[in-house]
């Protein structure tokens, strides 16, 4: 199953159409869809406007790729459970944020093998169907928060 | 052994809540309150220790605003959390300014989403904090916010 999801602040149209692309030449996989308010009616997937937190997790967990935007809630819960992502950067002058600081984040985090950052339908294509045929094996877990930063932390909070 | 302290780790949903979740092993020594703008996130807070907001972002009409700040104080004064901690966005802002009253220490950590720049919030109210942390160091600067790691 593909899962996909754009976040519910802000939709991503271009993204969206792309991935019913894809699943109108595969229709033997399971695409689902949290859209947020997106006008753009798909055809080849199943779409909801928002999941409660529960169903969300369970989607994430479910599925054998995600598909999203370049968000930190997403790249984080994908590292933390090792699933392949294809993401797509949101770009100000289409109007799908307020900036461009997904296109740097992108770039800081093209490092991580797990991430495939894609750019337009035809890459996004690529990808995913990449992603589905390799069974890319993620790496090794979820890297941790700083240890200098949790104990800055800490004694930060334990000063007087 | 020091005494237990109180603190409110405050943000809005999706990935703040995420990465604010990731900072939690600092403060497993002391009572920690979260409040958040999605309800459902109460099933990952210990019973009692999660307080809802409303959403706004500082571009939302003055009444959403007020409304958001005014449950935020509401929150404030009911903990009196010794510490305030946010990664973001408008609750962490009015949490962070409304702290001074009530004498809290703040943080503001700001998201490591924000690779280029600081976050608006983070730009209004970080200087403002005890504590102003940047996520990647080619962001920090010597008069604030400092670097020590990042939660991925």
């Amino acid at each position: 199953m593909i899962f996909v999801t754009v976040g519910t602040q802000l939709p991503f149209e271009r993204l969206i159409e792309a991935v019913d692309l894809w699943a109108a030449e595969h229709p033997e996989t399971e695409v689902f869809a949290q859209v947020g308010e997106t006008r753009y009616q798909a055809k080849h997937m199943t779409c909801v406007e928002k999941l409660g937190p529960g169903e969300y997790t369970e989607k994430f967990n479910q599925a054998d790729v995600v598909v999203s935007h370049v968000g930190m809630g997403t790249i984080i819960s994908g590292l933390e459970h090792a699933k392949p992502l294809v993401l797509m950067p949101r770009l100000a002058e289409k109007g799908e944020h307020r900036n461009n600081h997904q296109l740097g984040t992108a770039e800081k985090f093209s490092k991580y093998k797990q991430i495939q950052f894609v750019n337009t339908a035809q890459e996004l294509n690529t990808a995913i169907s990449a992603c589905l045929a390799t069974k890319l094996s993620p790496e090794q877990g979820c890297p941790e928060t700083s240890v200098n930063l949790i104990k800055k932390l800490k004694s930060f909070v334990n000063e007087e | 052994m020091k005494a237990k302290k109180r603190i409110l780790l405050i943000s809005s949903c999706g990935g703040h809540w995420v990465q604010m979740n990731r900072l939690r092993p600092a403060f497993e020594d002391h009572d920690v309150y979260f409040a958040c703008t999605e309800r459902a996130y109460a099933q990952s807070a210990p019973e009692g220790r999660f307080f809802y907001v409303p959403d706004a972002s500082l571009k939302s009409n003055p009444f959403k605003i007020l409304w958001l700040a005014l449950n935020v104080l509401a929150i404030l004064i009911k903990i009196r959390p010794h510490v305030v901690l946010s990664t973001g966005a408008a609750p962490g802002f009015f949490a962070l300014t409304l702290a001074k009253l009530i004498r809290s220490k703040t943080i503001w950590v700001d998201s490591i989403a924000n690779v280029n720049e600081l976050s608006v919030s983070g730009r209004k109210v970080g200087r403002f904090a005890d504590l102003y942390i940047t996520q990647w160091e080619h962001l920090a600067r010597e008069d604030g916010p400092q670097y020590f790691g990042s939660v991925v």
